[in-house]
């Protein structure tokens, strides 16, 4: 078994990543099929003349910052609240909340979001995605600071209280500087997180609002299209390089301080 | 020192009633209400889209929705397992995990639409078994429950390894040594100290992939194609094309109702909160 | 000469009950200015808790606390000027050295950055640490740790310094060590130290007067060597040193002679029989059988003691070196 299961999981590995690095590879390939005809960036190139990719791309890129720094900013004043004491109610609704299929997290929101219309004047938009974006990352914000608060020694607050610091700057000179890495961390979840959402998007949208999973979903459905090959190349290695700092990130916070 | 951490969390407390609580509530509401003419919502109050769910033409989406899920679920936790396990012993585990995790990550959209890439009659698969001759016809493989339960096992896979993972890390070296000393060979020792001793992540890995499976919408949309209706795809088509937006919440509220039995099933048998 | 004496800090019947227990009942105490006081007692006797309720952190359940006079309760643990220093230092790890010493200076105000430097730097070096404004925590050993957590606490000036067992965490070596410095440094300050431990050897080294605390109780407080020659219970007798109870009497074992004879004069002595010496390097412990079953502990100075198992002796001591335990303290003991 000794020399089965290293064999075992580079089959098991090959399976995780082929696909990606398939695909990858034929995005630079010159024919629009399956078969290999020569090497190419047209695709690449292709993919940043289409307005409509660029606009999405922009559209994504807008949600996910704005989204993000909101959700990271409530979440890790949330997380420290709930530190410091329970919160029964907000911390289980968190948890649902990550608990709950997409698709009906994106249902609610449009119904509630049309409920809504009926007293503003407003429509789907990109606020309207923004919003759901919020909604839905704000757990994973919370997570990952609560996780590193758990590792915080309490006595450490106690100390900048007994030396002169009110409540307030005992959190923003001891604990903040203490969190800054699982911040980020979870910044970046949450970019990631928003920056590839589709279900949510396509329910909460509105007609100028397109996203980018939203025009990669459209053509996938229409047949291979080689710009979204290049499109997902480009996609996956720029999340997966987010994510790898992300890790390091938490990986030293964990290790020292 | 109250006051402050009230501030703290009131934000947070914003968001989730504003985006979260009232948007279920609205969802409930919806369920009792009759579709209107033109697909809008209304009284009667009614309990009828709730009997509707249950009704034989949807029997069929719910019982392919729980056995998509089950399969799926158990195909992950075969092959998790001894992924878990290599990754348990190795000597670098925390980068074999992050590369577990990695594509996960990514983008999940993406990742359908490369196995769409691969598995369409016209993709990469078929077309190097039909140059090479091995068949003459395109294989059917996407568009299908096949496919969608590939999709599946591939995009939470990494649900079932890490829990997994986390249990065979804890388990005590001496116990294998001890099997071992006592005369069982490898898959002996594996089949009756390590499985039984790894059942907390076993049941945790369960959960965790079978939930969202439960919920699935994506995955069957673009790899079964309209044709494997699970349902999400029918709560989304009730919220679109169908326009009954009571019954849709109807369904959202049972699909809802299912997940919460199943964790807490789960919950109660371990005892402890898994997250 | 005769000096004003002032009060620095006073507790009036402090009490803390929690749901399940009390964890401190009925504190009364005044300590001086100057002074180095130690709350001695055993894990669990409240101690810690009556100093978190001094610092603020801990609101007491009734009772009042004066700081120089003026009634504490209604301020928080950074409005009172108390410094506390922590069991593990509780040093701000993102913090350099000089940053951590600087910190209770810079929330206070009213301090230019120069000043700042400068009173950092003269408390690093009354600590020994001078030169080591710009390590971090992380870069120092457990006893430089400790002397920077003395230096943040010193430089605010407090009224009282709140000590939390800051030695136990030191190796023995270190420790008596730095109880010397401890002595040395509170001498040349002047400040108030109120010292935390359940080490009664620290407590008497260290003090002025000494506090003994048992199960949320304060039971003694005096001089180190009065309380010891003197204890008013029966915990405290047993707490500060061995006693050897003998028909309801409490006699150290440093203050009982052995005779083959009876001793005349004004000793008190019993009968008694050798059941075995053990030697523990520079005295030796010597354990006897009094008539009725009881044992009795005599500790001589010396290795060697003359005596050997089975041998019948005459154990002997003053009167005076009685422990006048009052009788109703005495409720369990073997007559």
């Amino acid at each position: 078994m000794r020399r089965l299961l290293p064999a075992y999981a580079v089959a098991a590995y090959a399976f995780l990543y082929l696909p990606l690095l398939v695909l990858s590879a034929f995005s630079f390939n010159a024919s629009r099929f399956t078969v290999w005809h020569g090497f190419t960036f047209h695709w690449y190139a292709e993919a940043f003349r289409n307005q409509q990719m660029l606009d999405a791309i922009f559209n994504s890129l807008v949600i996910g910052v704005t989204a993000s720094v909101v959700a990271t900013a409530a979440g890790t004043l949330a997380a420290y609240g709930i530190w410091k004491r329970r919160a029964s109610w907000l911390t289980n609704s968190l948890y649902l909340s990550l608990l709950t299929p997409e698709i009906v997290t994106g249902i609610s929101l449009l119904a509630f979001f049309q409920w809504i219309f009926r007293f503003l004047h407003v429509q789907l938009g990109l606020h309207t995605v923004i919003l759901a974006h919020v909604s839905f990352s704000l757990a994973y914000a919370v997570v990952v600071v609560l996780a590193r608060l758990r590792n915080f020694d309490a006595i450490l607050e106690e100390a900048a209280l007994d030396l002169g610091a009110n409540e307030w700057q005992a959190f923003r000179r001891v604990t903040l500087p203490f969190l800054a890495p699982a911040i980020v961390a979870a910044a970046l979840l949450c970019f990631a997180v928003s920056f590839d959402d589709y279900v949510i998007t396509s329910l909460v949208a509105g007609v100028n609002s397109e996203t980018l999973p939203m025009v990669i979903y459209a053509l996938a459905r229409r047949g291979i299209s080689p710009a979204v090959n290049a499109l997902s190349a480009m996609v996956t290695f720029g999340l997966g390089a987010l994510i790898l700092i992300a890790e390091r990130l938490q990986a030293r916070s964990k290790a020292g301080k | 020192m109250n006051t402050l951490r009230r501030w703290f969390l009131a934000p947070a407390s914003v968001i989730t009633i504003l985006l979260f609580l009232a948007p279920t509530a609205i969802v409930c509401a919806y369920s009792v209400l009759t579709r209107g003419a033109y697909g809008g919502a209304g009284q009667p109050v009614t309990v009828e889209n709730f009997f509707r769910v249950f009704d034989p033409i949807y029997a069929e989406i719910f019982w392919r929705s729980l056995w998509i899920s089950v399969v799926s679920t158990l195909l992950c936790l075969v092959l998790g397992f001894p992924l878990a396990l290599f990754i348990a012993r190795s000597k670098r585990r925390m980068l074999f995990l992050n590369l577990v995790m990695l594509p996960f990550w990514t983008s999940f959209l993406i990742r359908l639409y490369a196995w769409m890439f691969l598995l369409r009659d016209t993709g990469l698969i078929n077309s190097l078994l039909l140059s090479a001759h091995i068949i003459s016809r395109p294989l059917p493989l996407l568009f299908n429950d096949f496919a969608v339960i590939l999709g599946l096992v591939y995009g939470y896979l990494p649900f079932m390894v890490l829990p997994l993972y986390a249990t065979l890390e804890k388990l005590d070296p001496a116990l294998i040594d001890a099997a071992n000393d006592l005369g069982a060979k490898p898959f002996v020792t594996l089949w009756k100290v390590i499985v039984p001793l790894s059942r907390g992540g076993v049941a945790a890995g369960c959960l965790l992939v079978f939930i969202p499976c439960l919920g699935a919408y994506l995955t069957p949309d673009l790899l079964g194609g309209g044709k494997t209706v699970m349902l999400g795809n029918l709560v989304q088509n009730q919220f679109t094309t169908a326009r009954d937006w009571p019954f849709g919440s109807a369904v959202s509220l049972v699909l809802m109702a299912a997940v919460l039995a199943v964790l807490f099933l789960a919950v109660r048998r371990k005892g402890e909160d898994l997250l | 000469m005769v000096s004003e004496v002032k009060t620095v800090l006073e507790l009036q019947a402090l009490t803390k009950h929690y749901l399940t227990h009390r964890a401190v009942d009925g504190i009364s105490l005044a300590v001086e200015q100057g002074e180095f006081f130690s709350l001695l007692g055993p894990s669990g006797c409240g101690k810690t808790t009556t100093l978190r309720m001094i610092a603020g952190l801990e609101t007491p359940t009734s009772g009042r606390i004066f700081l120089s006079g003026a009634d504490v309760a209604a301020k928080k643990a950074y409005e009172r000027n108390v410094s506390t220093v922590f069991q593990n230092y509780a040093l701000f790890p993102h913090l350099s050295v000089a940053k951590n010493v600087a910190f209770g200076l810079e929330r206070r105000g009213g301090f230019g950055r120069a000043e700042i430097a400068e009173r950092v730097d003269r408390v690093l070096s009354l600590v020994q640490l001078g030169g080591k404004q710009s390590r971090m925590p992380s870069e120092l050993s457990g006893g430089e740790r400790q002397r920077v957590a003395l230096a943040r606490s010193l430089v605010l000036e407090p009224d009282v310094l709140l000590l939390d067992e800051p030695l136990s965490a030191l190796d023995p070596k270190l420790r008596k060590q730095m109880r010397v410095e401890l002595k040395s440094l509170q001498r040349r300050v002047g400040i108030t130290f109120l010292f935390i431990t359940h080490d009664q050897e620290e407590a008497m080294s260290l003090s002025d007067r000494i506090g003994v605390m048992n199960r949320g109780c304060l039971e003694q407080v005096g001089e180190p060597a009065a309380v010891y020659r003197n204890p008013q219970t029966r915990f405290v007798a047993e707490f500060l040193g061995d006693v050897n109870w003998i028909d309801g009497v409490g006699v150290r074992p440093e203050s009982i002679t052995l005779f083959r004879q009876p001793a005349g004069g004004a000793s008190r002595y019993v009968k008694a029989v050798v059941v075995r010496n053990t030697c523990l390097g520079n005295y030796t412990n010597i354990e006897l059988q009094l008539e009725g079953e009881t044992t009795c502990f005599v500790q001589q100075q010396g290795a060697g003691t003359g005596f050997a198992p089975g041998d019948s002796v005459y154990a002997a001591w003053n009167a005076d070196d009685e422990l006048a335990v009052p009788a109703e303290q005495l409720a369990s003991v073997p007559a």
